[in-house]
């Protein structure tokens, strides 16, 4: 496969290591996270770790849209699936997370019409294809996502779709960042970017980050070499003594980003003044919410759910992970109580969770690995 | 109080392996049926425990019986796939191949197979003879007979069109000696093809995706591949797998697993068609984890792993075989992959259900 081939190279990995290693300082230890999960998930599936130097460490960030959503929200869209007539349209990870009584999957067994879908549009076909069922789509993600479900609100609109409707999710990357920073748990040297939520946003809503909090932001893509690349520069500049947005996924991301996805979220949404993420709490305008205009297509205007906030399994600890404060295996239920088979967190669930990824890629000693090899 | 990364690690293992008691689950869920982790503890825990016997224990692809004068080797297999028809083949000769496949890694000669058809009020009856005329073609390339087999129909709504089970039986090689238990570290294994072909061409065909790939199900019957490697390797060859649902990860699991061997392979020599590759890269699916309906998993003693390898290339069906890891004593239980970057990761067996009803 051409097209990512060359971005997965180990011999130019090996240049890029070296480069590196050359720019650590002696005795400094580098704590950089990388934002958005879909990094998490590459540098577990292609073992990123085992190539950098042990000074530096990636802390995994908040940016996997599934594990954020808290659980009183995956019980509303399990009561949402539940009401009779509903079509229940959702992507695939978010079928497995539980909720207060069990998964989406657990509903679909027990009788509810449940189906999976890879984007919105395919979830607005269905409707069209079942006029007289109501289909609801269950909308998530960061600004990545956001601009095909505005789409698709704009298409029903525009085709006069009455029995759609969208259960938004949608979260918005740059507060959690904040609320990461203002964590007092946590010392960060730098931050490996988001590249598809920077798409979207592009590279300007990043700067505060560099001038109020002094650490580099280097905004990357999600091949090996791309985060290999980004480590690079984020050392680079600290050995420079810079702190900067620098932005190394060029090859799809701009300084202002995509204004026609904008504009399309601008239309159809806005922002909530607060919205609860897992582990996180509440952050003050974190999320968007259909637009008044769009109520007729808003599934929390038109059906019935409970709303009721839940408090997370006493024993999970998705929040610290998603903050970066805990490593996946610190966490007491990691691996034993909570697997990708029976997960309890949602963090769990994803595979761009942190505990996924290394549930499912890293779980291997370094020193037990290295010992067989000797 | 606080463990170390070693120390977690150690404790999760233990539990990984431990067997399962039960399942934990209130319903059935697809995931009981993709093939992976919950397939497993669901056949451990429930069948294995309800139909416990020695002839049932090895839980292999067939169960072997001894008989005067011989082993037969004897299995079974339903078909549920969607759509029935798709690039490369259809369900009826998908019923067949399986069969003859799960015989053939056991070491059996395939004597006589056996199809039941549950049918769907309303079926058109041409799209059955169809069906049926694949069957008959898959049997005779195969050179087995189709020997009994049975009807029912459901009302409409019952069924989605028709399901396939197809039973078989066959005379297990005097010289193969094959099972899992026989792994030993500095084996070799082997994979007679690219990988994951079945399992996404289903994917691609069922039209749920808008992805337009050029990529066919390598639906073949293996039972010629195998004799010819049991010919040229008798001894040397460990044993034999069809890396069916779950794909080469979860065979592979299960291999190190019973054998308390540690596997790993070599992400670049694990051979990909590009189109495979694509689509899985795509959705976000592991290749390792997808299907293959015509390829095999064989592991050998390391002295003829490239004798074996020509074997395996020298069959029409083998011609892109490949020597895609080996056998270590440690991690015991465990699935490593050495990545074409450069690092290593853990190859688990599949969770969840990316991919129903695809066989």
């Amino acid at each position: 496969m051409k097209f990512v081939d060359e971005f997965r190279s180990a011999e130019v990995a090996k240049k890029l290591t070296a480069e590196i290693e050359a720019l650590v300082e002696p005795g400094r230890h580098y704590k950089f996270m990388e934002v958005c999960g879909g990094h998490t998930h590459t540098i577990y599936k292609h073992g990123i770790e085992d190539v950098l130097p042990p000074e530096i460490e990636l802390v995994h960030g908040p940016g996997c849209p599934v594990c954020v959503i808290p659980m009183g929200r995956q019980d509303d869209a399990i009561a949402i699936a539940e009401q009779p007539n509903v079509i229940f349209t959702t992507f695939g990870d978010m079928m497995r997370v539980p909720a207060s009584h069990g998964s989406l999957l657990d509903a679909k067994a027990r009788g509810a019409d449940v189906r999976m879908v890879y984007s919105p549009l395919d979830a607005l076909r269905i409707a069209r294809e079942n006029p007289d069922r109501e289909v609801v789509f269950f909308a998530i993600g960061f600004e990545t996502t956001a601009p095909s479900t505005a789409l698709t609100l704009l298409r029903a609109e525009a085709e006069g779709i009455e029995n759609f409707s969208v259960f938004a999710n949608h979260v918005t990357i740059i507060p959690a960042i904040r609320a990461i920073l203002d964590s007092p748990d946590l010392r960060l040297d730098g931050f490996i970017g988001p590249g598809h939520v920077s798409t979207v946003i592009g590279t300007r809503p990043y700067n505060w980050i560099a001038r109020d909090y002094r650490h580099p932001v280097v905004v990357s893509g999600f091949e090996p070499l791309d985060i290999l690349q980004g480590v690079y520069l984020i050392m680079r500049q600290l050995r420079e003594g810079k702190a900067e947005v620098e932005n190394q996924y060029t090859r799809v991301v701009t300084e202002a980003g995509n204004p026609l996805a904008l504009q399309a979220i601008a239309k159809t949404m806005e922002l909530r003044t607060t919205f609860e993420w897992r582990g996180l709490g509440f952050i003050s305008q974190s999320a968007l919410k259909l637009r008044p205009e769009y109520a007729a297509w808003d599934a929390e205007v038109r059906h019935e759910i409970p709303s009721v906030r839940v408090a997370d399994p006493k024993a999970c600890q998705c929040g610290e992970v998603l903050k970066g404060v805990i490593k996946p295996w610190e966490c007491k239920v990691f691996g034993t109580a909570c697997t990708p088979d029976r997960p309890i967190g949602t963090c769990m669930v994803s595979s761009e969770g942190a505990c996924a990824a290394y549930y499912n890629y890293g779980r291997l000693s370094r020193r037990r690995d290295r010992e067989a090899v000797s | 109080m606080s463990r170390t990364e070693d120390e977690v690690l150690d404790v999760i293992e233990k539990r990984r392996r431990r067997p399962h008691f039960k399942v934990m689950d209130e319903h059935i869920t697809l995931a009981h049926g993709a093939g992976g982790r919950s397939s497993h503890v669901l056949i451990e825990t429930l069948f294995g425990r309800a139909f416990d016997n020695p002839l049932l224990a090895p839980m292999a692809d067939a169960a072997t019986v001894d008989v005067k004068g011989g082993r037969l080797a004897f299995s079974t297999d339903s078909f549920v796939v969607r759509p029935l028809v798709f690039p490369g083949g259809d369900i009826g000769e998908l019923a067949v191949n399986g069969t003859v496949n799960d015989l053939a890694m056991a070491g059996a000669r395939p004597l006589a197979l056996s199809a039941a058809f549950v049918l769907e009020e309303g079926f058109p009856v041409k799209d059955l003879a169809r069906i049926a005329e694949s069957m008959a073609a898959a049997a005779a390339a195969a050179g087995v007979p189709i020997a009994t087999g049975d009807t029912k129909v459901v009302e409409r709504g019952n069924a989605d069109g028709l399901y396939i089970c197809t039973s078989g039986v066959g005379l297990v090689r005097d010289d193969a000696n094959l099972a899992a238990e026989r792994m030993q570290p500095g084996d070799k294994v082997l994979v007679s093809g690219t990988m994951g072909d079945h399992g996404m061409a289903i994917m691609i065909a069922r039209g749920d995706l808008e992805l337009e790939v050029d990529l066919r199900s390598d639906t073949a019957p293996l039972n010629e591949l195998v004799e010819q490697l049991l010919d040229a390797g008798g001894d040397a060859i460990r044993c034999l797998r069809d890396p069916t649902r779950g794909g080469l990860a979860t065979v592979l699991n299960e291999l190190a697993m019973t054998a308390e061997v540690g596997v790993v392979i070599d992400e670049e020599a694990v051979p990909l068609r590009p189109e495979t590759n694509g689509a899985c890269e795509i959705l976000g699916i592991d290749p390792l984890h997808v299907a293959n309906e015509g390829k095999l998993v064989a592991v050998v003693a390391p002295e003829a792993a490239e004798e074996l390898l020509a074997v395996l290339r020298a069959h029409p069906l083998g011609l892109e075989s490949a020597i895609v890891g080996g056998v270590n004593a440690e991690p015991p239980g465990m699935v490593l992959l050495d990545t074409a970057f450069g690092g290593s990761r853990v190859v688990d067996m599949l969770a969840g259900d990316p991919l129903p009803r695809i066989c």
